[in-house]
């Protein structure tokens, strides 16, 4: 998994990844303090997340093993919030 | 997956037989940010009839095998979906209909 910024979010009404209602995110890679390291990616978001909160983005076809993805095609899933992320025993980010 | 944009089609005549009727479009990965191509190009199958200029996101891997078009097909990148619009940090970058204005 990797920890990434919710930087926005993607709309389409043409779509064959067989999902109602899908909502799409676009998220930006971070470092464990949360700053925004380059690239975006589309993510799906089965939780429910707001904008600029900091995940964990799970990726390739691991993303398929949960009830909503089940042989959809999905490559990068929002998998939880963060909510403190700790490095070398000091709290780096906190929600 | 990945945004990126329609910019070409790639066909092949001699193939694989599984691989009758699929279209492949050639696509190049954009800045989320500036809309600008980054110069890094993917042959894509299309699931959702997409065309040039378009921004699209597909999907990689074996993700790629799970849409009624590329259903045990060789797949590594399949286009999912025609994005209308995207926003970054609350600014809207891209928006299909004021494209086609």
């Amino acid at each position: 998994m990797i920890l990434a910024r919710v930087s926005g979010s993607v709309v389409s009404s043409v779509r064959a990844d067989g999902i109602k209602g899908a909502r799409y995110l676009l998220v930006e890679p971070c470092t464990p303090s949360g700053s925004g390291l380059s690239g975006g990616i589309v993510t799906l978001d089965p939780i429910g997340v707001s904008a600029d909160e900091m995940v964990l983005v799970s990726q390739g076809s691991s993303t398929r093993q949960t009830e909503g993805t089940r042989d959809k095609p999905v490559d990068a899933l929002i998998i939880g919030v963060v909510d403190m992320v700790q490095e070398n025993k000091r709290l780096v980010f906190q929600k | 997956m990945i945004l990126a944009r329609v910019v070409g089609s790639v066909v092949s005549t001699a193939k694989e037989p599984r691989l009758e009727g699929i279209k492949f479009l050639l696509l190049e990965k954009i800045d989320v940010n500036t809309l600008q191509g980054k110069k890094d190009f993917v042959v894509a199958m299309d699931a959702v009839g997409s065309g040039e200029g378009e921004i699209v996101f597909y999907v990689g891997g074996s993700s790629s095998r799970q849409t009624e078009t590329t259903a045990g097909k060789p797949s590594d990148a399949t286009i999912i979906a025609i994005v209308d619009s995207y926003t970054v940090k609350g600014t809207r970058v891209y928006s299909k209909k004021e494209t086609e204005r």
